[in-house]
């Protein structure tokens, strides 16, 4: 059932949310139901990143349409304020505190750039507004301190390092020398210094051959692939996404790279359809999480499958990991709410009831299941694989995939990464699960 | 010394062949930007939307050529008819549309426009071609690669890279200066640059000329972008970082300097292969390492002339 809201209702409903924030903080007072679900979304509008806002944005219109038709969130209709990540933090700073004070949002989803869940972060503190991370992966966010109204609905850098780190291990473990090449800013320092860290204590004695960071957004690496050539390292480690991925592996393809050193892509889902069949096979690939397509055991295969063809046939692409990101944190937000409604025995919860619901909340991907632990982290599954081709797609996907459990790749509540890495032993690659031949 | 080349010489020689064809590339787009300054004395920010869309249409015209089953050899036509559409068609629009009313105006209003203009052509391309990486690598495959002997190894180098792109920009440079210097437009547009109240008076249409020049400029733009475009996927945001590169060839060079253009991408191109080799953390500053030394020296560049101020 789609609830008809007229201007005069919105406005009520709007005026009613933004009164409702003068008291907002803690008080278990009645809610007058809104007459809309208002969701503020921070994501990559533009710029390079926005190869990943984009399709998120995509997937997020795609379900808050199903989910309007279908009732709405706690027969609410939803309705969602974009807002574009691309002009730099100091502008979505300002931009988080609009949508809370004039837009009146419920909720917000924040953001796919570290920054700027490290930006939004503190204010979801002190404007007492439940925050769902939804793509960020830097792993300071509830390592440094804690963040009772921020919740991220994914996994984060240290099992998305972790776990391609533990399949090379187990795949190559006679690898004597590596290489990095990562882009340079925040998240390609620091994959590298969690990747550093694990592989030092796993594996003592790499020789690190080469450590390169070109510029952000460099649409030429020539010059690092001739480096790289003449270095011949066992493997080549690199995190980058996007436009740059693609343009690094197509270089290193055409000049032979990939048949000198061993690559692992630990990015590389969100780039395998622009590469086509300019993939090469036999390559450490990941996804940040564990929606490949050809996931083998999917938890709910229909609604996997369902999610994939809507989006397929309404945007003419497979969704790509930020969409499926997009989705867990939407599926979080309807548990959530219905967790907090349920408290409130059917009736509407304020900010504080709100966050309080998100602590602790179990919730279905279509391929796993998700806990938000006691400090707001997400439990991902993360999924390794090498890349190869099958009959059923036009693109890279892997094979022979090992999934790891969330909590044997997340550093454990209370610890920080750096240090839980550096600690780690390699009876930990016992523990991995048999690959899939997928 | 010695010692250090011997282990260092071979890693350097490798550098130079990067530079070569980065630097090949830089000073296309340089150029443009280069003669457009000359002439029309506007600093042009929206240079590098110009080489973003010229990238995109070669790409897309390469593909569409590719889906219709002909030869992949015309991927190299591909590149130059791109060029020349978006040359031919852009150029003139935004010189008679929007520059001509500017020219008169305070430079900061000419940087304002012009930087609008990116800012919407960076909308437009996202509107046309989407967000996600476009690749057309035909032309690069097409030419193969050539193994350079490296020590007792080798090191795979496309000959797109090693001979195409170094070989188009010395053709460009002396096309270029043979047009300019031996040919009755090219002079009139030297004439044009050099006093441009005097070459009125002397019956020279200066309208036309902006026209042309701005054209050729546009056009070398998006031959830069055509050229980049089988090496590179195509992304929102490559205009960008293009602009501020060229930006630092033609301060360095001195504004309105062709061949200066050349020898500044030159310097730049190495420093930055170089720079990988050495002290990689550099890389990204180099090419303004080298301009604030350039200008601290030589306000007006290295091959800039001093204005003498009108009373």
């Amino acid at each position: 059932m789609t609830l008809a809201v007229s201007r005069r209702a919105a406005m009520l409903g709007a005026a009613a949310t933004s009164g409702s924030l003068l008291f907002a903080g803690g008080q278990a007072g009645a809610q007058q139901k809104p007459a809309e679900l208002r969701v503020g979304i921070t994501t990559f509008l533009s710029g390079p990143a926005s190869v990943f806002g984009v399709p998120a944005r995509q997937a997020a219109d795609l379900l808050f349409e199903e989910i309007n038709k279908a009732g709405g969130i706690a027969g609410i209709p939803v309705r969602a304020f974009y807002v574009d990540e691309g002009p730099g933090t100091d502008h979505l700073v300002g931009e988080y505190r609009r949508l809370v004070q004039n837009e009146g949002v419920h909720i917000v989803f924040a953001s796919i750039s570290s920054g700027s869940c490290l930006a939004c972060t503190p204010l979801s503190d002190e404007m007492k507004k439940t925050t769902l991370l939804w793509d960020c992966g830097t792993q300071r966010i509830f390592e440094e301190g804690p963040h009772p109204f921020a919740f991220r609905t994914q996994g984060y850098g240290t099992p998305e390092v972790l776990a391609p780190l533990l399949y090379l291990l187990k795949h190559k473990p006679d690898f004597r020398s590596i290489a990095v090449i990562n882009q340079d800013y925040a998240w390609g320092r620091d994959s590298w210094e969690l990747w550093k860290a694990g592989m030092d204590a796993l594996k003592p004695g790499v020789r690190v051959l080469a450590e390169l960071f070109p510029r952000f957004n460099s649409t030429d690496f020539s010059t690092e692939i001739t480096r790289l050539l003449a270095l011949r390292p066992d493997v080549i480690l690199s995190t980058s996404w996007g436009g740059e991925l693609v343009t690094l592996i197509r270089q290193a393809s055409e000049r032979k790279l990939f048949d000198r050193s061993l690559f692992v892509l630990p990015v590389a889902e969100a780039s395998l359809q622009q590469l086509g069949k300019a993939m090469p096979q036999g390559h450490v690939i990941g996804a940040r999480g564990d929606h490949w397509n050809n996931h083998p055991k999917p938890k709910d295969p229909a609604r996997f499958k369902r999610f994939v063809d809507t989006y397929r046939a309404k945007y003419n692409e497979y969704p790509i990991y930020p969409c499926h990101h997009m989705a867990q944190a939407i599926a979080a937000m309807q548990a959530g709410i219905a967790r907090a409604v349920a408290a409130k025995s059917g009736g509407w919860p304020n900010d504080q009831e709100l966050a309080n619901a998100f602590r602790g909340l179990t919730f279905d991907s279509p391929t796993s299941e998700i806990t938000l632990r006691e400090d707001g982290q997400g439990l991902e599954d993360q999924i390794v694989g090498l890349s190869s081709f099958t009959d059923r797609f036009a693109f890279a996907v892997p094979k022979d995939m090992v999934i790891f459990p969330a909590a044997m790749v997340s550093t454990p509540v209370g610890q920080k990464s750096v240090p839980w890495l550096k600690s780690l032993k390699t009876d930990v690659l016992d523990r991995m699960p048999a690959p899939i031949a997928g | 010394m010695g010692a250090w080349f011997s282990e260092n010489g071979l890693l350097i020689g490798l550098a130079l062949l990067d530079g070569l064809a980065n630097a090949a590339l830089i000073f296309m787009v340089a150029v443009g930007l280069n003669l457009v300054f000359g002439v029309l004395r506007i600093v042009n920010v929206a240079h590098g939307s110009l080489f973003a869309i010229g990238a995109y249409a070669a790409a897309s015209l390469g593909l569409f050529l590719a889906s219709l089953g002909l030869p992949p050899a015309l991927g190299f036509a591909a590149l130059v008819v791109a060029a020349a559409l978006v040359g031919g068609i852009l150029g003139p629009l935004i010189e008679r549309l929007l520059l001509r009313r500017i020219y008169d105006q305070e430079q900061v209003l000419q940087l304002l426009v012009t930087f609008a203009l990116f800012m919407i052509l960076e909308d437009v391309q996202k509107l046309v071609w989407g967000v996600q990486p476009i690749l057309q690598d035909a032309p690069m495959k097409l030419l193969g690669t050539v193994e350079v002997p490296f020590g007792e190894d080798t090191i795979p180098f496309t000959a797109y890279q090693l001979f195409l792109l170094p070989g188009v920009a010395v053709a460009t440079l002396v096309g270029l200066a043979w047009f300019l210097r031996r040919t009755l437009t090219g002079r009139v547009i030297v004439a044009v640059t050099t006093d441009k109240e005097a070459a009125m008076a002397m019956g020279i249409d200066a309208a036309k000329v902006t026209l042309l020049t701005f054209t050729c400029g546009a056009a070398l733009a998006a031959l830069g972008g055509a050229l980049a475009s089988p090496t590179t996927s195509l992304v929102p945001g490559i205009g960008a970082q293009t602009i501020v590169l060229s930006f630092a060839v033609v301060a360095t060079a001195g504004l309105g300097q062709i061949e200066g253009a050349a020898i500044s991408a030159l310097m730049i191109g190495l420093g930055r292969s170089i720079a990988v080799y050495l002290a990689p953390e550099f890389e990204v500053v180099v090419p303004y390492l080298i301009m604030v030394a350039v200008l601290l020296v030589r306000p007006q560049g290295l091959f800039g002339v001093p204005e003498t101020r009108r009373v």
